[in-house]
Parts: structure tokens; C-alpha cells; sequence
């Protein structure tokens, strides 16, 4: 595989970046220094946060060309999903919409099932749907026939930092589904984003390491790194893993010598 | 409550209580544990393993031990939480706080969330001996018509505010249901977000006023002690204590999205009337996964006609203690620090726990814009009366970031 024109291509549009920003839990004027260290061209944005025309409005500080995803957090069912996704598209004027389905106060996990009701349902209406969901072969085959661009498994409950801890199903996911995985929430440092690109990984998203870094701009660079990294690692073909120490002593296939 | 329960009681609160109430207190009261007709009766075993829990809980049997095991676990259980409100917890209160504003900002990052609360009426049928609004207590009682109502949101409004926290006193009468519901409909115009406190209701009626646009609902529970809880409420629909324990469950039933809950810290055991809150919301969030749930931590103030009003033992350690157990408990509740504690305290406990915090506060009647002629007094005394500006700026000068909304009305 070449690096060279490697793009991400998610309903039908191109990016570079390899790297989806969260724009939450952090100070809004932070935001643009965030997207250039990290390099990102799309940043996720909660529908609920937008304020429009009010104080602390989160659109007033997202850098231009940069690709809005809206998601619909706060959704708990599908067609509350649906709803808040048909607001988002007239708020930020975008197509794209992350789909969070959430009726667990705890530990956010996504329902599967709304989400892919929900998949179904805007994909038709002509949205670029992206699922956020618990990593499940068969729900993610069913968000990718309900025309999902992408499926976005968790690697660890959202705000974790906890890391892929989800990671041989997330594997299942990249090597079964025709569709970019991304992987999502609860990548907690550079080297667990790194991984996940080495894994095969279209691309990671990331918020609440960024946001509780004490330099906020410097650890989206960092991410920015390990990604690329992870990127060109994945392109590169990945050396093996010797699992029983070195190359087997007494080979099983002697006999076809002899 | 008995003669004997009064001599092994050692949290009598003695600055709430005066000759007339002690008098009163003599006096034969309707039984607080039999609900009163037209209160709904939920199938719901909630309460009785609140209470179970809170007297089995014996705070005196937890080490440091246990503490530093609480405070290292990833998760905590009821038993970590009953050893973080423990006296043992107390030398602790550093790590607790660390952990605490870690937890904080793993959930929430910098965010905090900005409101008021808007009191439309202070008619009150309860008796509650500490409190301003009760119905024996002379002050100026009002209540704001519509009209009023729209002036005093479009004046908090101005603001920059998003988040209102409606308010009454607790009369049916005065205050019913459909009255509530218009003051939702007219916040609608100016808020993103409509919380309720406000009597407690039957289901239905909660449903009613979900969709006038309301979607969180507080009610202090005041004290778990059903024995106090009685010799503290002497008349009124508050009398009765399982009705108001069970106020959260028939509002979610409602269709409510988030529950607030809180012990009014100062009135009984606060560590058990801590533990108690903690427990109440732990076991609905279990029953309703998706209920969002919220926590505040008032401490008696003085109230007009008694300025001696004070919370008891509960100082300002015992306060911290008490929010950051709640915080690393349930890591993401959202708490409210209440106008009744100073800027200074405010502001720290935002800094390590809290997430949500008020501003530009009157707890009296129509008080944000002076065309409102008919004024009514206020509940308790503030102590912090700093502005929306004003709170905003400080927030910001603690590096954190505040927030107007976070929510959308579905």
C-alpha cells in the first residue's frame, strides 16, 4: 500500500487529517489553537452547546474551513436522534451528523439498535451518518447496510482515557466491515491513538485527553504525531510478532526435504 | 418523635427551634407516614432501601484504611462512599479533593454551568420550622402574574443566562399546577433550559409540565430521619415523608429527563443524611439508567424572624467532604453549589466538584425588575450576591469555562 494520496473519504468527501478533534470540555478560546497543533480538518461539536447569538457560543469559535460534525448527544432514543440531527443541519449547515444515542447517565454507553434506527432513517434523508456504537459485528453490519459513511466504535467508555480496551472486536470491525472505522472515545494518550492507526483504523477521535492535558494545543500535536505515525506503520505493513521466541528450531515441514 | 428518641438524639439543631415551636411541636399532628388522598402511590421499593441502607450505616467503623481503598478504586461502591463520609475521611480531605476535581474534570473538563433561580410565588401550607416561607412565619407573601413573570425572564434573560430555575412556595392553592405550566410556557420564549423546584406532585402532573417545557425537577427530601423529618414538618402536604421521598421516581415517570436531590445539611446526621441522598440517587439511576442526576448541598441559613439560623456541625470541611464524596461517588452528577455559601467557598468548590453554579440570585418575589410592584420577601439569606458578570469573570479567572447550555428540549 502507498502513503502517498492516502485519503480519508467519508461520503464522498476527502481528508488529509486522519485526526476527528472533540471541542468539548475545554475553554472555547482554545479551540482554534487545538485544530492547528492537531492539524484536524473536522471537529465535532455538540448540538446542545450551540448558543446561538448568546454568550459562550461554541460556533463563534470554530476556525473557518474546518468540517463541522455535529453530534446529537443528549439523543436518547432514535427519534430524538433524528430530530436533533435535522436541527443540527439548519444550525451548522452541515451534512455530516455523528449519531450518539444514550439512555445510560452513567457511563454513556451508545444503544446499538436506536443508533442503527437512527442510521437508517437520516441516511435516507441524505445526511453523511456517522454511528457512534458499541463495537458488535452485527450491529455495525446493520449500520452499514442502513447506509452509515463509517462506523465509530468505543474504545473504552467515553472520558475514560482508559484506552482500547475493546480492542479485539474493534479489530473484528476493521477487518469485516467495507466502511472506515474510526475509533472513538476513550483513547486516553498518544501511543493508544498510534495503535489503533497500526490496528488499520481510518481514524481517531478524541476529546477528553486533549481537553484535560495541561498544555491543550501541545497534546493535540502529540496526537497529531501518533497518528500519522500509526498511519504510515498500518501503509508500511507491520513486521510479525515472534510469539514463541525465534523461528522454530525443529521445523514442522522437514519431512517435504527429506 | 418520642421522648426517647429526643434523649438519644444527638443532632438537635437547637438555633431553628423556638418557645412558639416547641409549643407547636406538643400539638397533635396527622401521621407523616400515611399519604394523603389524591397523593399517588407508586409500586416502588426505593424508599425502603434508602432508609434500610442509611440505618445500617454506622459511620464510626471506618478507618483510614478504608478511606485510602475508596479514594484508589477506579469505581466506588456504596460501602467507599459510606467510608468517604466517614469522620476517618475527614483528615483526608486533601486526597479527596484531588481525586475529586480529577474525577471532575475527566466528566466535565473546565465546563460550568451557569443559572438562577426565578421564585414566582412564596405561599407556603407547610410548617417547616427552618425555613422563611413557612406558613406561621410573618413576611410579605406575592405571587407574579403572568405579565410579571415575562418581565422578570426577559430581565434575567438580558443577562446571557440560558438556564432557569423556577421556583414557588408549596401551595397548591396558591401556586397549582396549570400556574406552574404557564410560567414553563413563557420560560420556553427565553430559556434553553427549565428546571423545577417546586412542590412535589403526582406523575401525571409532572408529565403535564415536561411538556410545557420543563425537563428537570429538585426536590430536597430536607432530612431521611423520618423522626425529625416529623418533628421538623409540622403541617402541610410536606408532612408527609414518603410522598416527597418518592417525588423523583413519579418525576421521571413523568417523563422528566434529569432529577435533583439533597439533604438540607445542618438539619439531622448529615453524614447520614448525606449517605442517604447519595443512596437514593444511586438506586433510581440503577431503576431509570437514563436519568440524569443532580445533586445540591444546601446548609441551614438564617431566615427572616430568625437570624440565628445556622447549620449546626456542619462547617466548611464538612461541607467539602460531604460534595466531594458525592462527586467521586457518582463521577458524573452534576452538583450545584447554592448562593447560600460565600463567593470564596463557591469558587473553590466549583474548582474541585461543582459543576453548576448560580448567579445573579434573589430567593424573594419579583425582584429582577422594579416595575414589579408587589414584591414578596425572600426564603433565606444569600450570600453571594454577585451579579451574572460578575461570576462569569470569576469563572473565567479560574481557568474555567462557563457555560450557558448544554441541552436540547426533544
Amino acid at each position: 500500500m502507498s502513503t502517498n494520496n492516502d485519503k480519508l473519504v467519508l461520503g464522498g468527501h476527502e481528508f488529509d487529517s486522519r485526526f476527528i478533534l472533540g471541542s468539548g470540555k475545554y475553554s472555547l478560546e482554545l479551540i482554534q489553537a487545538a485544530v492547528e497543533h492537531a492539524g484536524a480538518e473536522i471537529i465535532t461539536l455538540a448540538l446542545r452547546r450551540a448558543n446561538e447569538g448568546g454568550m459562550a457560543n461554541i460556533l463563534d469559535y470554530i476556525p473557518e474551513g474546518v468540517t463541522l460534525l455535529p453530534n446529537t448527544s443528549g439523543a436518547r432514543n432514535a427519534d430524538e436522534a433524528v430530530r436533533i440531527a435535522r436541527l443540527s443541519r439548519e444550525v451548522c449547515g452541515s451534512n455530516f451528523v455523528k449519531i450518539e444515542v444514550i439512555h445510560d447517565s452513567k457511563y454513556l454507553l451508545p444503544d446499538n439498535y436506536e443508533t442503527a434506527r437512527a442510521t437508517e432513517i437520516l441516511a435516507k434523508e441524505g445526511f453523511i451518518v456517522m454511528p457512534y456504537m458499541y463495537p458488535d459485528l452485527n450491529a455495525a453490519r446493520d449500520m452499514a447496510n442502513a447506509g452509515a459513511a463509517c462506523i465509530m466504535p468505543l474504545g473504552s467508555p467515553i472520558g475514560s482515557n482508559k484506552g482500547i480496551c475493546t480492542r479485539e472486536f474493534i479489530q473484528i470491525l476493521i477487518d469485516e466491515i467495507d466502511l472506515p472505522v474510526i475509533v472513538d472515545a476513550g483513547i486516553g494518550r498518544p501511543s493508544q491513538a498510534c495503535e489503533a492507526m497500526e490496528m488499520g483504523a481510518a481514524a481517531v477521535m478524541a476529546n477528553t485527553a486533549i481537553a484535560t492535558a495541561g498544555d491543550i494545543p501541545a497534546m493535540a500535536g502529540a496526537f497529531k504525531k501518533a497518528i500519522e505515525a500509526g498511519r504510515t506503520a498500518y501503509l508500511s505493513g507491520m513486521g510479525r510478532v515472534m510469539e514463541k521466541g525465534a523461528s522454530a528450531s525443529s521445523p514442522l515441514t522437514g519431512f517435504l526435504q527429506e | 418523635m418520642s421522648t426517647e428518641n429526643q434523649m438519644k438524639d444527638q443532632h438537635i439543631n437547637e438555633s431553628i427551634l423556638s418557645d412558639e415551636i416547641k409549643e407547636h411541636q406538643k400539638k397533635n399532628r396527622i401521621d407523616h407516614m400515611t399519604y394523603l388522598p389524591d397523593m399517588e402511590v407508586l409500586d416502588s421499593d426505593v424508599m425502603d432501601r434508602v432508609i434500610a441502607a442509611m440505618n445500617e450505616y454506622d459511620y464510626e467503623t471506618y478507618t483510614e484504611a478504608d478511606v485510602r481503598r475508596a479514594l484508589a478504586h477506579d469505581s466506588r461502591t456504596p460501602e467507599d462512599f459510606k467510608a468517604l463520609l466517614s469522620p476517618a475521611a475527614l483528615p483526608l480531605l486533601e486526597e479527596m479533593a484531588q481525586c475529586a476535581q480529577a474525577e471532575t474534570r475527566k466528566h466535565f473538563g473546565n465546563s460550568i454551568y451557569m443559572f438562577t433561580p426565578l421564585y414566582i410565588a412564596n405561599y407556603c401550607e407547610n410548617y417547616c420550622i427552618y425555613c422563611g416561607f413557612n406558613c406561621h412565619n410573618k413576611i410579605n407573601r406575592a405571587k407574579l402574574n403572568p405579565e410579571e413573570i415575562k418581565k422578570e425572564m426577559a430581565a434575567i434573560s438580558a443577562t446571557g443566562l440560558q438556564e432557569i430555575l423556577i421556583l414557588t412556595g408549596e401551595s397548591r392553592k396558591k401556586s397549582d399546577v396549570k400556574y406552574i405550566g404557564e410560567a414553563c410556557k413563557i420560560a420556553r420564549k427565553y430559556f434553553k433550559v427549565i428546571g423545577l423546584e417546586v412542590y412535589p406532585m403526582n406523575s401525571d402532573e409532572y408529565a403535564y409540565l415536561h411538556e410545557c417545557g420543563a425537563d428537570y425537577v429538585t426536590v430536597f427530601q430536607e432530612t431521611y430521619n423520618s423522626d425529625k423529618y416529623e418533628a421538623l414538618h409540622l403541617a402541610g402536604h410536606k408532612r408527609i415523608f414518603p410522598y416527597r421521598l418518592n417525588a423523583q421516581e413519579r418525576a421521571l415517570k413523568g417523563g422528566m429527563r434529569g432529577v435533583g436531590f439533597a439533604a438540607l445539611l445542618g438539619l439531622d446526621d448529615f453524614r447520614k443524611d448525606a449517605f442517604a441522598t447519595g443512596m437514593h440517587a444511586y438506586l433510581l439511576q440503577r431503576k431509570y439508567p437514563h436519568a440524569e442526576i443532580a445533586f445540591s448541598c444546601p446548609r441551614l441559613r438564617p431566615i427572616i424572624n430568625n437570624d440565628k439560623i445556622n447549620p449546626m456541625d456542619v462547617h466548611e470541611a464538612q461541607l467539602l467532604q460531604v460534595v466531594t464524596a458525592y462527586r467521586l461517588f457518582m463521577p458524573f452528577a452534576s452538583i450545584t453549589i447554592s448562593t447560600r455559601e460565600c463567593a470564596r467557598v463557591r469558587d473553590n468548590i466549583v474548582n474541585i466538584a461543582a459543576t453548576k453554579i448560580s448567579a445573579g440570585v434573589s430567593t424573594g418575589i419579583g425582584s429582577h425588575v422594579e416595575e414589579v410592584e408587589e414584591k414578596g420577601d425572600e426564603q433565606f439569606e444569600i450570600s453571594d450576591n454577585r451579579s451574572v458578570d460578575d461570576v462569569y469573570n470569576d469563572l473565567l479567572k479560574l481557568d474555567l469555562q462557563p457555560v450557558m447550555s448544554d441541552y436540547i428540549y426533544v
